[in-house]
């Protein structure tokens, strides 16, 4: 009796069917990723955490940017695979891994004179067929996900008018139209003044929060990092160097040993969050160059 | 949203942009409008009702022989030839996203043009070679300037680029063989470089229709895909569309397209270029617009041949000339007045 009663109390994390099931969606497995002849990641493993908002960080060439395109289907691996629900991506049928997996790519092209409704609506592209181009069901959606990024007022004013914030703020509803669980963004903040970087990320964990979607950003920030993700995975030289959530990784050790940069880590006084602070230059500190002026 | 969608009961939807589809009809009526009238013109001219009399079999045996054996294939030929330049002009345009992007620019006019060259120059051929020769050439500048601008993937500044430089080689070489060609060669080659529809019968309307009645369905049913290669390459892809197969077999149908009219009619001038432009901002609409710029460019050119024999009373002025100096001085006023609308 005790033994049958022990297996059904057992965790349904280790039993091993149910572990299956409870795999993440999108994971990569040893890939070597490269472009022509330039090797730029080899071995590369990483898993991404259902419901997660993972946020990839790394120094300038470390292959966050690769990675995520090869996580997006853009770049095919030289070896190794990405696996999204088990399947290894690159044969999916495209539309149906845009019905799961959607991307925010760092550079997108408005065409000349289209509106942003126009643009938004070009997010059900996936869901939609010869037969069936415009369903009630795609006008309820692009009318929420524009709803959800506040560019409803905007709905037919010319993307090319816009603000970069404004901008950025439709591509993400274009995303957001396509309806797919799993959403990569490339870069978001790029570009942005630092009200609008904020803005973008502050909707980013909106969506994460309250839609339950699973995000994969690439950001250049380290602090946005620290307080916006969930899970952090650090690159550097193609390789993961830590992998965890911020408050157990982002020590000033790592920071060191991912960025090469001297720092402290503090608490963020807004959320508690690692706050990196760059060492400062001796120069610089106490005075000294004010005394040198006037000496 | 614009336009208005119609839907039926088993969940199937068309999505139909109201002012496009307008557009589309419009211009499909002046192109028809514009091709009895030429019908009518002409040493024996005709009015409106008698061409369609004749076009229905009512007419005499002296207004058949004129209507279907002289000038229908002509007209045909125009039509058919101005389509397929508009429709190859919007893909073009549409890949390279350039408004430069157009088949005369990157060099296949250039090309179908020194194919004819050389075999009126260097062959002495007949009518027949000298159309296989203007096909075979521009079908190889197409395949080479796709070839040379490849690099992981065709990019639109390099396609236009090696376009521009293509057309380049091959005008030195066009120059090279008139030099080399006797007077009346010489003759036959600058008439044909300019682009006419004089002389036009059915053997050049039956290939050139066939080309058209395969392709054009073809690039229509990539269009949607095309609407999304406009967002970017990556964006495209993320929306699930296979980039660079569909831009392939957009390209390749474009540049069928645009050798088979060449072809047929001689390098006519400025219709690929401009068509696309003027549909779009007819339908004031993002996006190809391919029907749309088919249907400008068979009005255009059949308009263009119209007037050059109407209002300059040359019959042997051609087509090429008239398109030339209306599509390129609408362009000019429609980009002066949206300059001063505020909007390029």
């Amino acid at each position: 009796m005790t033994p049958a009663k022990n297996t059904d109390n057992r965790p349904a994390g280790k039993d091993p069917m149910q572990h299956r099931a409870g795999a993440p969606r999108l994971t990569a497995e040893g890939l070597t990723l490269a472009y022509d002849e330039r090797v730029i990641a080899e071995d590369l493993s990483v898993a991404i955490p259902d419901g997660s908002f993972t946020v990839i960080v790394g120094p300038n060439a470390c292959g966050k940017s690769t990675l995520l395109r090869a996580l997006s289907r853009m770049l095919r691996p030289t070896a190794g695979s990405v696996l999204l629900d088990g399947q290894a991506i690159g044969s999916l049928p495209a539309k149906k891994a845009a019905r799961i997996l959607g991307l925010l790519p760092q550079t997108s092209v408005a065409p000349d004179g289209i509106t942003v409704a126009d643009l938004v609506a070009r997010g059900r592209y996936p869901h939609q067929g010869l037969l069936r181009q415009w369903s009630r069901d795609d006008e309820r959606i692009v009318d929420e996900s524009m709803a959800a990024t506040a560019v409803g007022d905007l709905a037919d004013r010319y993307v090319d008018e816009l603000s970069g914030g404004q901008r950025q703020r439709v591509w993400i509803a274009m995303a957001l139209a396509q309806q797919t669980p799993l959403l990569l963004l490339d870069e978001p903040t790029t570009y942005l003044d630092i009200q609008h970087q904020i803005e973008i990320l502050d909707l980013c964990a909106d969506l994460h929060e309250q839609q339950g979607r699973t995000l994969v950003a690439v950001l250049h920030d380290l602090n946005h990092a620290a307080r916006y993700a969930t899970h952090l995975i650090a690159l550097r030289d193609g390789k993961v160097v830590a992998e965890g959530a911020p408050r157990d990784i982002v020590t000033a050790d790592l920071v060191e040993r991912v960025f090469g940069l001297r720092c402290q880590v503090i608490g963020d006084p807004e959320t508690g969050t690692p706050l990196v602070v760059p060492t400062a230059r001796r120069t610089r500190t106490a005075g000294a160059a004010p005394v040198a002026v006037s000496g | 949203m614009r336009g208005s969608v119609l839907r039926s009961r088993g969940g199937l939807s068309v999505r139909l942009d109201t002012r496009a589809a307008g557009v589309v009809l419009l211009l499909a009526v002046l192109a028809a409008a514009l091709a009895v009238a030429l019908i009518g013109t002409g040493d024996y001219p005709m009015s409106p009702g008698e061409v369609l009399s004749t076009l229905t079999g009512g007419g005499t045996a002296a207004q058949e022989f004129i209507v279907n054996d002289v000038r229908l294939p002509r007209v045909l030929v125009g039509l058919l030839v101005g389509a397929a330049l508009g429709i190859a002009g919007a893909v073009f345009q549409s890949v390279s996203r350039n408004p430069l992007g157009s088949p005369d620019v990157i060099g296949l006019g250039q090309g179908a043009a020194a194919g004819a060259l050389t075999v009126i120059v260097l062959f002495h051929g007949g009518t027949y070679a000298v159309t296989g020769g203007a096909f075979a050439g521009a079908l190889v500048t197409g395949t080479a300037v796709y070839l040379l601008a490849w690099k992981r993937g065709i990019h639109g500044y390099r396609l236009v680029l090696v376009g521009i430089g293509a057309a380049a080689v091959l005008g030195a070489v066009n120059g090279y063989l008139l030099t080399r060609a006797d007077y009346v060669d010489a003759a036959r080659a600058v008439v044909w470089l300019t682009g006419s529809l004089d002389g036009r019968d059915w053997t050049q309307v039956w290939p050139l229709l066939i080309t058209c009645a395969v392709l054009v369905p073809l690039v229509l049913g990539r269009g949607r895909a095309l609407r999304m290669i406009e967002l970017g390459d990556d964006a495209a892809y993320a929306l699930g569309v296979r980039v660079e197969r569909t831009r392939l077999v957009l390209m390749s149908a474009a540049v069928l397209l645009t050798a088979a009219a060449t072809a047929a009619a001689g390098p006519v001038a400025f219709v690929a270029l401009t068509a696309p432009q003027l549909a779009r901002r007819l339908t004031r609409s993002a996006g190809p617009n391919l029907l749309a710029a088919a249907c400008m460019g068979a009005a255009l050119l059949v308009g263009a041949d119209w007037a050059a024999q109407r209002l300059f009373g040359d019959r042997l002025l051609p087509a090429g000339v008239v398109t030339g100096m209306l599509g390129g001085g609408y362009l000019l006023w429609l980009l002066v007045t949206e300059r001063k609308a505020g909007r390029i």
